[in-house]
């Protein structure tokens, strides 16, 4: 070999190394920007929510809108919170959402065991009836569910407001996955241990499935707390079981017909999800991702 | 402790029967190997004892009581699963612990119990530990742990030692042995490796597709197999088996490819009824030497140790491996040589069963 060529493909290779480097570079920079939009994008009304309901009346209507209050006006979330009556819309969805969680965790549970350890009749085809109601839009039996509802003489009460969803196909297919996982192995040692069906669940396999609970947990959450329609349909004024998302939009339409108190009163609102979602963000993404790492 | 016995137990799988009509005792404090190929039912056959699976036909009995209607918690016997089958959320103490838990031991009972199990086991130092953050070995000693710590009436173990190396094998094996004779608990132990089988049981079991093919202290399965297919299974490398006819009606000789076999004095009684024939010798009863029956040629030459092992051709179908002394001069190979059948070592079978007709001892 002469030795210019080998100079030559030492030079050669240090070229090919630096263009990989640099292109590595630029596909991190896009990736970059594209995450930054889309950060963007997702937040800035978060942010333009937040500061508009700092604004005084007056600013509201300037365009653009001011992108940072400079007279804070805190006592809008007084006003959103004495005479929007916040405090108890807020009780409300805390019990109606806890009902929901808690009967949604329940059930999933306790379906999707049996879907996955239990062996009965017709185990096949009513786990496609299970799936089959995901697909489901839920609008679509808006109007049997509030007749239901009503001549069960639940109207305007929390059984109304949670018993159509107490129990869920995606729960139930989520734990029954989970479930799933947990090797024979050790069902059959607990078996051999003297654990029955019962204990197994609570001693082994609900730890186990502890990543998709929490999941679970926080999405029904989301979905328990951010419910419009179906409150709107099945309370009145009386008795005080509304929930905090009608009690938003009985603020916009009161004496307090002010954008910058609804808005107040929208972030009271969010607060609880967002406490949440920084508390389980680990578990989101982990429940997110379980699918796509394995 | 308790013995252990199948009678006619058979387990059908979609009507394939994976174990057919099964008879055997396990005596009280016996260490008995279940030995067959993957696949013939040994898991099938301790899952019966377990509980986990129902025989379709037959009984299961332990301790002198038939067990079949009787739950799997409370047929009191232990199992050790070839996955370990740990609980990935509890760390070792607990794992041991857990089926003291079911069996209203008091909380400083368990803790004293669960200490001396896992010191006598060398695990004191792993109680804090995750079965993810324990070795192959460790695992598999907290698995044994569980297993010995609530002192069950019988010891069911599958391929416990299939995940470990080679060495680790060689020591777990001999720590089982030790254990299971200082507890003295009846053991029933499945494995596909031969020569575990051989080092470990009291007795072994040989099973082939569901059914027991024969029943003795090792040397007896080895130096007597019931037929072919134990006769190939024990043993490493296996009996060269070879297919023979009988020379005239004295039958003191078979003819084999490539030469003749000296069948012993007593011959075959049977010969005359025998349409085909096949002949075994194990490989360390043969021997080249130049005043051999056998013509054969060198295919290739294995050292390993000690010993060498010589793959030869005899004729044009028939293969067989010698045994000798790594001190022994070595054939090179496409070397003619001529192989020496040690007198009185030859078994016979009949060529279709596969059915011992004689052979020494
Ligand atoms: N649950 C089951 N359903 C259907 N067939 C089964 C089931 N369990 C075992 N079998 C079949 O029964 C036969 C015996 O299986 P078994 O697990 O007892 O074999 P094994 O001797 O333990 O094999 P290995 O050494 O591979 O573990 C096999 O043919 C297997 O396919
Ligand atoms: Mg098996």
């Amino acid at each position: 070999m002469r030795p210019d060529s080998r100079n030559g493909s030492g030079e050669r290779g240090s070229r090919c190394r630096r263009g990989r480097a640099s292109r590595r570079r630029r596909r991190l920079a896009a990736r970059y920007t594209l995450l930054t939009i889309g950060a963007l994008v997702v937040l800035a009304p978060l942010y333009l929510t937040f500061v508009s309901s700092l604004l005084p009346p007056s600013a509201l209507a300037e365009r653009p809108p001011p992108l940072f209050p400079l007279d804070p006006q805190w006592h809008d979330y007084v006003i959103a919170w004495t005479q929007g009556d916040l405090g108890v819309y807020l009780r409300n969805s805390a019990i109606q959402t806890g009902i929901i969680v808690c009967g949604q965790l329940v059930t999933s549970v306790l379906a999707g065991y049996a879907f996955a350890f239990l062996r009965f009749p017709f185990k096949r085809a009513l786990f496609v009836v299970f799936l089959a109601t995901l697909m489901i839009p839920f609008e679509v039996t808006l109007v049997t569910n509030t007749q239901t509802i009503s001549e069960l003489g639940w109207y305007n009460t929390f059984a109304g407001l949670t018993v159509p969803f107490l129990a869920t196909g995606v729960g139930t297919f989520l734990l029954r996955q989970a479930f799933l996982q947990i090797p024979r192995d050790l069902r059959e040692a607990a078996t051999l241990d003297g654990y029955g069906r019962l204990r197994f669940l609570l001693r082994i396999a609900l730890p186990l499935a502890r990543p998709a609970l929490a999941a679970l947990g926080v999405f029904s959450f989301l979905a328990a707390w951010n419910q419009y329609l179906w409150p709107l349909v099945v309370t009145g004024s009386g008795n005080g079981v509304r929930t905090v998302q009608i009690g938003l939009k009985l603020l916009q339409g009161t004496e307090v017909s002010r954008t910058d108190v609804a808005l107040a009163g929208t972030v009271i609102a969010v607060l609880p999800l967002l406490v949440l979602l920084v508390v389980f963000q680990k578990q989101l993404v982990r429940s997110l991702t379980a699918g796509a790492v394995k | 402790m308790a013995d252990v016995a199948f009678r006619g137990a058979t387990k059908r799988f979609d009507r394939r029967p994976a174990v057919e009509h099964l008879d055997l005792e396990v005596a009280d404090g016996e260490l008995l190997v279940l030995l067959g190929p993957s696949g013939c039912g040994k898991t099938t056959a301790l899952r019966m004892v377990a509980g986990l699976e129902e025989p379709d036909e037959g009984e299961i009995v332990i301790g002198g009581r038939v067990v079949n209607d009787v739950e799997p918690k409370d047929r009191d016997v232990a199992m050790v699963f070839q996955s370990y089958a740990l609980y990935p959320h509890l760390n070792v103490e607990r794992n041991i612990e857990f089926p003291l838990r079911r069996r209203g031991v008091d909380a400083q009972r368990r803790r004293q119990t669960v200490h001396e199990v896992a010191a006598s086991l060398g695990l004191q130092e792993l109680l804090a530990r995750k079965p993810r953050e324990l070795s192959g070995g460790q695992r598999q000693r907290v698995a044994l742990a569980r297993a010995i710590v609530r002192q069950p009436r019988a010891f069911l173990m599958d391929e416990p030692l299939s995940n470990l190396d080679a060495a680790l094998r060689l020591q777990t094996r001999a720590d089982i042995v030790a254990l299971q004779a200082r507890l003295g608990t009846t053991t029933l132990y499945v494995t596909h490796d031969q020569v575990e089988a051989m080092t470990m049981g009291h007795r072994i079991a040989v099973l082939d597709h569901g059914v027991l093919q024969q029943v003795g202290p090792p040397h007896a399965l080895y130096d007597r197999p019931a037929n072919l297919f134990v006769a190939k299974f024990l043993g490493s490398p296996g009996m060269n088996v070879l297919p023979a006819t009988l020379e005239g009606t004295a039958a003191h000789v078979a003819r084999v490819d490539g030469g003749h076999v000296p069948l012993g004095d007593d011959g075959v009684a049977a010969s005359g009824q025998v349409a085909s024939l096949a002949v075994g010798v194990r490989p360390e009863h043969l021997a080249l030497s130049p005043s051999g029956t056998l013509e054969a040629k060198v295919l290739l030459v294995e050292l390993l140790g000690a010993d060498v092992h010589v793959l030869c051709q005899l004729g044009h179908q028939t293969k067989l491996v010698v045994r000798q002394d790594a001190s022994a001069p070595r054939p090179a190979i496409g070397d003619g040589v001529r192989i020496a059948v040690a007198r009185g070592s030859v078994h016979v079978f009949t060529g279709e069963s596969g059915g011992r007709l004689g052979g020494p001892g």
